[in-house]
């Protein structure tokens, strides 16, 4: 393989602070590592131009596009011969292929020993590894996920599934190494290999020993999306699957963006995130406003007060049962502002944030534009949002290197507990 | 004429004439910064033109754009915009403003409106009974939005009634305007337009045109058309409009937006313009192009590497391919921006290089090239003979 990706570890005392080198076509860019990816839909930033992208604040270098999103258009790429980083405007960004969409559930039951399903806008398509070498081979991507089967079911009665798919994605990886190696095209791009498993330690355990074997350029934690596994279980699993992979290449793991989660998986050896959740966050006419100022710089404590009242806000008004109408997917790191009390706030959306909705409007005015469906709203909480995430990955990067993740962790756990929409422990 | 107490400075300045047709390039000269006319003004409901920042929209070199009274006078309500410190601060637009007097989307939009002498009695949106709008309370919303360019309460009727009717409505109308003056509490910030009724009826046209300009107002709008008449009267009514319309102020057609009537309209006189149209039109699918439109959607351009418009410049063709925007505009909204983009950034531009083509002295030959991209020998009847009435003729 034409791989350079490679981790570079700064050796902080806990956690893994560095940097991915080798990355794009060039080899050129960077991503700090732990880092997040900037999620697209369709070759997209949700809500975005790329203007108004533009305007957002430390966009990570590497895109996620997802394959669902492309499989239409497969023929197009192949005809454009070009690949699809040109192709969606962004030439200048490194992408990643996934498999699935993070936001878009994929129903269970559809895969087989040789094909895995993805959901289209035209509907199922059912894909071979050899279907799915040739829709890469038309995405040039940088860097992809191989295809897997990580439709598992949570219990006793999973372990046979879980077998299945550790099975089905070990032969998927063999059948698209080969493929890779055939690929002029391809030589370029890097492929991660998929750890599965379910919630069966044993096959989570044989699926990392077995894809380490082969020459990937990365490993992808699957399956951990969503409440379907304990929380318990979820850390145990991603502790113990880390514990078999080697200490130069990157891990990935999908389906876990909220910044609680997103600490605990750091601290166990996870670099990188999505940033499905902002997207979600915005969507629910929601803005991000937890602190993750672990500094106790008096200076700055203010802007965490500020997050933090807001979020205490929350708490009483859920007590008065106020926002009962409030989505029930809201976490304890935002506010809802399409709520009523919103409607004559003119201070920003979060205080200190020096985003561009933030520097030049109100929560009045996003609250106006939430209860009149203006489609600004989703382009302002969509800045907001991206920018505040981005910028917490950043502060953890921060807090590694000043090794206060601990300080970090305690402020954000805080933060977690403040609401009740968040005593729904593992279920 | 002349004005009562200080004389305000002129709000029109004309920097040149086109010398055959009535078309002339001009400034307005607004409290928050001059605008080259002729001018395009994208149409904000809420204050917000559809999914742009006000960056975006400045940066497409827009200076003067619409907010609507009567969304915004229902909500957030004129109280709340004014704690804001006006529209301009509440949506944080730093260049000129025009609302419109809230009354023609009460009765295209609201249920049950009536009219009577007092004012327009509509069926409130959200429940709460009836609301009267009346001329003072129309510039009294307006007041408080604090837009730069203000518009009288008019009696609105549909451009195709006739019979008294529509001499009621343009007498009203006048009747009206002299309560909105004496209404109007920021005179020196705001400048209130007179709008101009009268129906299809040139008689009735006259006589409003004869009644209002006896009056102090800064400016003037031609209003009841583009609603559906024939174009032959359309331009008629336009003409004769003009050409009693003070040469020093300046000259607002409503509800116009097509390229082609844009053209024709110029070369009549008119100065300003507004239109939904293209940013309505963006969210079917369709984007503007010197031909006249293409339909994205439409399958034949699944494979069509090349920008919406060769040329354009605009952020959207700078980046996208038709293709690419075919195959987000199947799946996500947002693709939606893309074209609003492209589409105000044609319709700018468009004004642009008319004004440029009047400062130049080239405004026929540019009338020409701008007909034969479009229709090529097809050119509709009526264009031509609007053409030749403004001096411009085409063969
Ligand atoms: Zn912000
Ligand atoms: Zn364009």
């Amino acid at each position: 393989m034409g791989s350079a990706m490679q981790v570079k570890l700064c050796g902080a005392a806990s956690g893994r602070l560095g940097t991915l080198v080798g990355l794009g076509r060039s080899g050129a860019a960077v991503l700090p590592l732990p880092g997040c990816l900037l999620y697209t839909r369709t070759g997209s930033a949700p809500h975005l131009t790329h203007d108004t992208l533009q305007t957002v604040g430390g966009v990570p270098a590497v895109a996620q596009i997802t394959l669902p999103t492309l499989a239409d258009i497969h023929e197009v790429l192949e005809e454009y011969k070009e690949g699809a980083a040109k192709f969606i405007g962004m030439p200048e960004k490194v992408l990643y292929c996934s498999l699935h969409d993070p936001v878009t559930p994929c129903p269970s039951g559809y895969n087989t020993n040789k094909t895995v399903s993805l959901w289209g806008s035209s509907g199922r398509i059912e894909i071979t590894a050899s279907k799915f070498m040739d829709m890469q081979r038309a995405i040039q991507p940088d860097w992809f996920q191989c295809i897997s089967d990580g439709d598992t079911i949570s219990g006793e009665a999973g372990r046979k599934r879980a077998k299945k798919s550790v099975d089905r994605s070990l032969s998927f990886l063999d059948a698209c190494l080969q493929i890779l190696e055939k690929s002029p095209e391809l030589q370029r791009s890097v492929m991660f290999g998929a750890i599965e498993g379910g919630d069966t330690l044993e096959e989570r355990i044989r699926s990392a020993r077995e894809t380490a074997k082969r020459p990937v350029g990365g490993f992808l934690l699957d399956g951990f999306q969503g409440r379907a596994m304990a929380k318990e279980t979820k850390l145990k699993l991603i502790t113990s699957v880390i514990a078999e992979l080697p200490e130069d290449k990157p891990r990935l793991i999908h389906g876990v963006g909220k910044p609680d989660e997103v600490l605990e998986c750091i601290e166990r050896g996870v670099d990188i995130f999505e940033s499905f959740f902002p997207f979600q966050v915005t969507e629910r006419g929601c803005a991000l406003v937890f602190s993750y100022d672990w500094h106790p710089d008096p200076e700055t404590t203010v802007f965490m007060q500020n997050g933090t009242q807001d979020l205490e806000k929350n708490d009483a008004e859920e007590d008065q049962g106020e926002i009962s109408k409030a989505d029930p997917e809201m976490t304890p790191f935002e506010i809802c502002l399409k709520d009523k009390r919103y409607q004559d706030d003119f201070g920003p959306v979060l205080e200190g944030c020096t985003c561009y909705c933030c520097q030049r409007h109100t929560r009045a005015y996003v609250h106006h534009l939430l209860v009149t469906n203006e489609l600004l709203a989703g382009v302002l909480l969509m800045m907001h949002n991206f920018q505040h995430y981005f910028s917490f990955f950043s502060a953890i990067r921060d807090a590694l290197k000043d090794n206060k993740l601990d300080q970090l962790k305690e402020l954000v756990f805080r933060q977690a507990l403040q609401s009740p929409a968040n005593a729904k422990p593992g279920q | 004429m002349g004005g009562s107490g200080g004389e305000p400075a002129p709000l029109l300045r004309v920097v040149a004439e086109c010398g055959r047709s009535q078309a002339r390039a001009a400034e307005l000269l607004l409290p928050h910064g001059p605008v080259p006319c002729p001018v395009f003004m994208p149409v904000g409901t809420q204050g917000t033109a559809k999914g742009l920042t006000a960056k975006q929209l400045a940066a497409l070199g827009c200076r003067l754009c619409l907010g609507n009274t009567y969304h915004l006078g229902t909500r957030p309500g004129p109280e709340l915009v004014q704690q804001a410190g006006g529209l301009h601060g509440f949506m944080d637009w730093p260049h000129n403003l025009l609302t419109d007097s809230g009354g023609f989307q009460m009765v295209s939009l609201s249920e049950l409106s009536e009219v009577t002498e007092e004012g327009v009695l509509f069926q409130s949106p959200y429940g709460g009974g009836q609301i009267l709008l009346t001329p003072e309370k129309s510039i009294e919303i307006q007041n408080a939005l604090g837009a730069d360019i203000v518009m009288q309460l008019d009696d609105v009727v549909s451009s195709t009634t006739t019979g008294p009717r529509v001499e009621e409505a343009m007498k009203r109308s006048v009747r009206w305007l002299d309560r909105c003056i004496a209404a109007n509490r920021s005179p020196q910030r705001q400048n209130l337009f007179a709008i101009i009724q009268g129906g299809l009826e040139p008689e009735l046209r006259e006589q409003c045109l004869e009644a209002m300009t006896l009056r102090d107002v800064p400016g003037f709008a031609i209003g009841g058309l583009s609603g559906g008449e024939d174009k032959g009267s359309f331009w008629r009514m336009v003409k004769l409009s003009t050409e009693r319309l003070p040469r020093d102020k300046p000259r607002y057609l409503m509800g116009v937006g097509y390229a082609t009537d844009l053209v024709v309209c110029v070369a009549l006189g008119c100065d300003m313009f507004d239109c939904v149209f293209p940013t309505r039109t963006a969210r079917f699918g369709s984007a503007l192009v010197a031909e006249g439109s293409l339909q994205l959607k439409n399958r034949v351009y699944a494979k069509d590497f090349r920008p919406i418009e060769e040329g354009c410049g605009c952020p959207t063709c700078q980046r996208y391919s038709r293709a690419y925007l075919h195959a987000l505009l199947r799946r996500e909204p947002a693709a939606l921006h893309h074209l609003t983009v492209h589409n105000l950034a044609y319709q700018l531009k468009l004004m642009a290089s008319i004004r440029q083509s009047i400062l130049e002295q080239r405004f026929p030959q540019f009338v020409r090239s701008f007909l034969s991209s479009r229709y090529g020998a097809q050119i509709p009847l009526w264009v031509r003979e609007a053409l030749e009435a403004a001096g411009i003729p085409l063969e």
